[in-house]
């Protein structure tokens, strides 16, 4: 009870909770995200004002039209005109809330001339990320929890990232036009990061669209949204954004990898050579 | 007039056989409240293994069954079947008519009602378990990689759409054929008005849910490939045939309980139904634009954009019409005589939560911010907000308003109005810290949670486990009610209720307006 009661009043007052007890949603690092942030602010804003509009009339009447005062009831009961003026004024505001909805959307659904392709493929219960690029070794990994079962079962202490943090992060470069296409291998699954604001269902046979690009590095983590079974809540996303020559460097040492895996399958051993490579030798 | 009264059958073969629109609805209500518990229950097991985080008490799995069948039995077993109850004792009672156009099959309706739902509770013991795939059942989770229960799933489903469509017919009958003299259509009660434009709703989409259902029987058994790219069919086709039933559904939810409030607000306030002409329309209107706003579930399935802005424009215009709702009933109250007995409490409780639901329904409604919202908690408090602050406490105020006319006997108005504060405020304390988490981040329907939001769950769950508390009182004062409840026998057991049924003995007799009453004046009007 203590906590619930401390937690609530730090969520309220204190800024340093924020990462705790964060209420609101953030506006991330990227562009669209602050234009949503923005735009979510403005029509909460909006709901609030109508909405202390519209309950301190209904309050004072509470308080002023009440029986027990003696108050004696009036019988009117229908008025063209206010009932115009409510259809017509909450529709002008509307209007008004579409404009800056509709252009934030246009923003969303611009997936032209992305510098960096990566396909992402929700499998039950893992992601997996493919880079997608016209030449060199292709390089393709999946991303697994590695939240211990001892933490979840509570026999271990939690650490900090509890349920999100993977083995294989994605890794993007800053500064950098990225294209994701997501799409699914098994069930519906929904590919989320809240700091990049970016939520795009993963279908089993459709291919999806979605893009960002990121200013800051850092790290940036979300979960998957679309119930996809038993484990649903246990495939986290992890972005990691670096710079531009970090991110080669990356991508040189995974190609590396994956090339010198290539090698490996495409050799031709003879016994011998498969004993000493796999270290095995029984002799 | 009236030669033979009789009264009921004797023993269970009274409720097994009766025609009898008071006896059905009466069977509907404690239906739907045992569901209530039900559901009610399964929220429980949900919300204490939310109460950390960490996997404390069952396995993911099962936890994904409990909020299906909540979701299923809180939908289609609690709230449905009690608004049919309602209707059932109330609508021949406004209009004037002796019973129900088709009591026959009335009894059908109700009487196929609890074997579904004990074939979909019985899926809980059934070798891998119930249901798990969510009340929207998404495709393929719901097909191929369902548990063997999805079969028996489906059966229950067809079974409620059949059920609600043989209510629904006998609602619309009644309410064309049966009125009295006098009572034209823009006489009649506003939840008459409401319940007959929800009943062609549910006639309308019962059948596309049956359609989807059997889409995927045929999936799972028969070979085909509806929603499955492999074979050509495509998974987000069952998006969009659930949601054209889905959006609908959630009005067919919501405009009884708007009948109701709009019943409740102007005996409570002593004056006349604020803009009754303009609250028809705007039922209207809602339920109109209830056909064309279905894909605002599916923001992120990958729609192009036409679709998206379509749908987007189309969802916020609902505002419109939902405001001039609440615009009257606080038009209604104002500068009225108030008072506030139990049923007036649940209904301000109402205004006031539900248009906090509808402002996060508007937020909810444009695009590019679902894209954040979409599938977290925030969606959560919002639905909770329309319905149980919206549908479940209109619908308990409906309980308080005219148990008494029905029973002949008062219930315990200081019980009531705690039930209602301990409601009202374990509602808040479980929901509104839901839209906290989700602007935070946290997706819905999952059985655990990172660390950042764990202060606000156990707000959440200690919250639920208040309001569920509450409604034992609730259960608790009814029973005590009804049995040896403070008799009454005035026909106006309100001073400012209205309508044909306040003019009728209490408690109401078996058979009421055998012979068809004159309407003397306009109910809600003047
Ligand atoms: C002003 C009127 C309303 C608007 C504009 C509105 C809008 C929305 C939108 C856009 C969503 C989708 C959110 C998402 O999944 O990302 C949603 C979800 C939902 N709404 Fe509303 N809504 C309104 C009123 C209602 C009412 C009256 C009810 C029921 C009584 C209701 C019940 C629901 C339910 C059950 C869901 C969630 C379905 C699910 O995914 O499980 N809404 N609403
Ligand atoms: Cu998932
Ligand atoms: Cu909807």
């Amino acid at each position: 009870m203590g906590r619930v009661f401390s937690g609530a009043v730090l969520a309220f007052l204190s800024p340093l909770a924020a990462a705790q007890n964060q209420i609101n949603m953030s506006p991330g690092v990227t562009e669209i995200g602050a234009d949503i942030f923005e735009l979510h602010m403005l029509i909460m804003w909006i709901c609030v004002l109508i909405g202390v509009a519209v309950f301190a009339v209904m309050f004072y009447s509470i308080y002023a039209h009440r029986k027990s005062k003696g108050h004696q009831a009036s019988q009117f009961h229908e008025s063209t005109k206010v009932e115009v003026a409510w259809t017509v004024v909450p529709f002008l505001i509307l209007i008004a809330m579409a404009v800056p909805a509709t252009s934030t959307l246009l923003e969303v659904y611009d997936n032209d001339e992305a510098e960096l392709d990566i396909l992402i493929t929700g499998y039950q219960w893992k992601w997996k990320y493919e880079y997608l690029e016209e030449s060199g070794e292709p390089v393709a990994f999946f991303s697994n929890l590695v939240t211990s079962q001892e933490e979840i079962y509570n026999t271990d202490e939690k650490g900090d990232n509890y349920l999100l943090e993977v083995d294989e992060p994605l890794v993007i470069p800053t500064n950098t036009k990225v294209r994701f296409l997501v799409t699914a291998n098994d069930v519906i699954h929904s590919w989320w990061v809240p700091e990049i604001a970016v939520k795009r269902d993963a279908i089993p046979g459709f291919i999806n669209e979605a893009w960002t690009r990121v200013p800051e590095e850092g790290i940036y983590r979300g979960q998957c949204t679309e119930l996809c079974g038993a484990y649903h809540g246990f495939m986290p996303v992890e972005v990691h954004a670096v710079s531009r020559d970090e991110f080669d460097a990356w991508m040189a040492a995974k190609r590396g990898a994956a090339a010198a895996q290539t090698q490996l399958a495409m050799q031709t051993l003879s016994v011998d050579g498969l004993m000493d490579l796999t270290g095995k030798d029984d002799g | 007039m009236g030669e033979h009264h009789h009264g009921p059958a004797q023993g269970i073969s009274r409720w097994l056989f009766t025609t009898n629109h008071k006896d059905i609805g009466t069977m509907y209500l404690w239906f739907s409240f045992a569901m209530f518990l039900l559901g009610g229950f399964f929220a429980m097991v949900i919300r204490a293994e939310l109460f950390q985080p960490g996997m404390q008490l069952v396995e993911p799995g099962f936890f994904n069954q409990m909020t299906t069948l909540h979701g299923l039995v809180m939908v289609f077993g609690a709230i449905m079947p009690s608004f049919v109850g309602l209707a059932n004792w109330l609508i021949p009672m406004m209009v004037g008519a002796p019973d129900m156009a088709l009591p026959r099959m009335n009894n059908w309706s109700f009487w196929i009602l609890p074997p579904a739902f004990l074939m979909l509770a019985s899926t809980l013991f059934m070798e891998g378990g119930a249901p798990a795939f969510g009340w929207t059942f998404y495709a393929p989770l719901s097909t191929t990689y369902a548990a063997p229960s999805v079969t028996f799933f489906i059966f229950a489903i067809h079974i409620l759409g059949v059920s609600s469509i043989m209510g629904s017919i006998n609602i619309i009958a009644t309410v064309m054929n049966m009125r009295a003299p006098g009572m034209t259509y823009m006489k009649m009660p506003l939840f008459v008005w409401t319940w007959l434009i929800t009943a062609f709703l549910l006639v309308a989409v019962m059948p596309v849910l049956a359609g989807a259902v059997t889409m995927m029987l045929m999936d799972i058994h028969f070979g085909t490939s509806f929603f499955s790219a492999a074979g050509g069919g495509d998974p987000v086709l069952f998006q969009h045939i659930f949601w054209f039933f889905g959006h609908p559904e959630v009005y067919i939810i919501i405009l009884p309980a708007f009948g109701v409030v709009s019943q409740i607000i102007p005996a409570f306030s002593r004056k006349p139904l604020f803009g009754y002409a303009s609250m028809v329309y705007a039922t209207a209107s809602i339920a109109f634009l209830s056909f064309i706003v279905w894909a605002h579930h599916m923001y992120t399935v990958g729609m192009p954009i036409a679709g998206e802005l379509f749908f987007m424009y189309a969802t916020m215009l609902i505002a419109v019409p939902t405001g001039v709702k609440v615009f009257n009933w606080i038009s209604t109250m104002w500068r009225g005589a108030l008072s506030f007995e139990t049923p007036m409490l649940f209904c301000i409780g109402f205004l006031i939560l539900f248009t906090l639901g509808g402002f996060t329904g508007l937020m909810l409604s444009i695009a590019p911010a679902d894209f954040q919202y979409h599938d977290t908690y925030f969606v959560v408090a919002h639905f909770h907000y329309v319905m149980v602050a919206g549908a479940v406490f209109s619908m308990t105020a409906a309980v308080y308003y005219w148990l008494p006319k029905w029973c002949g006997r008062m219930y315990n108005e200081a019980m009531g109005r705690t039930h209602f504060w301990i409601s009202f405020i374990g509602f808040n304390i479980t929901f509104f810290p839901q839209h906290f988490v989700g602007l935070a981040g946290m997706p819905r329907r999952i059985p655990d949670y990172a660390l950042q939001f764990a202060d606000f769950n156990m707000m959440s769950s200690i919250g639920a486990f208040i309001y569920g508390a509450s409604q034992l009182l609730f259960l608790y004062n009814v029973i005590a009610t009804v049995v040896a409840g403070k008799p009454i026998s005035d026909e106006k057991v309100w001073d400012g209720a209205e309508g044909l049924e306040w003019t009728v003995p209490t408690p109401a007799p078996y058979h009421t307006f055998e012979e068809p009453p004159l309407v003397p004046k306009p109910a809600g009007t003047i």
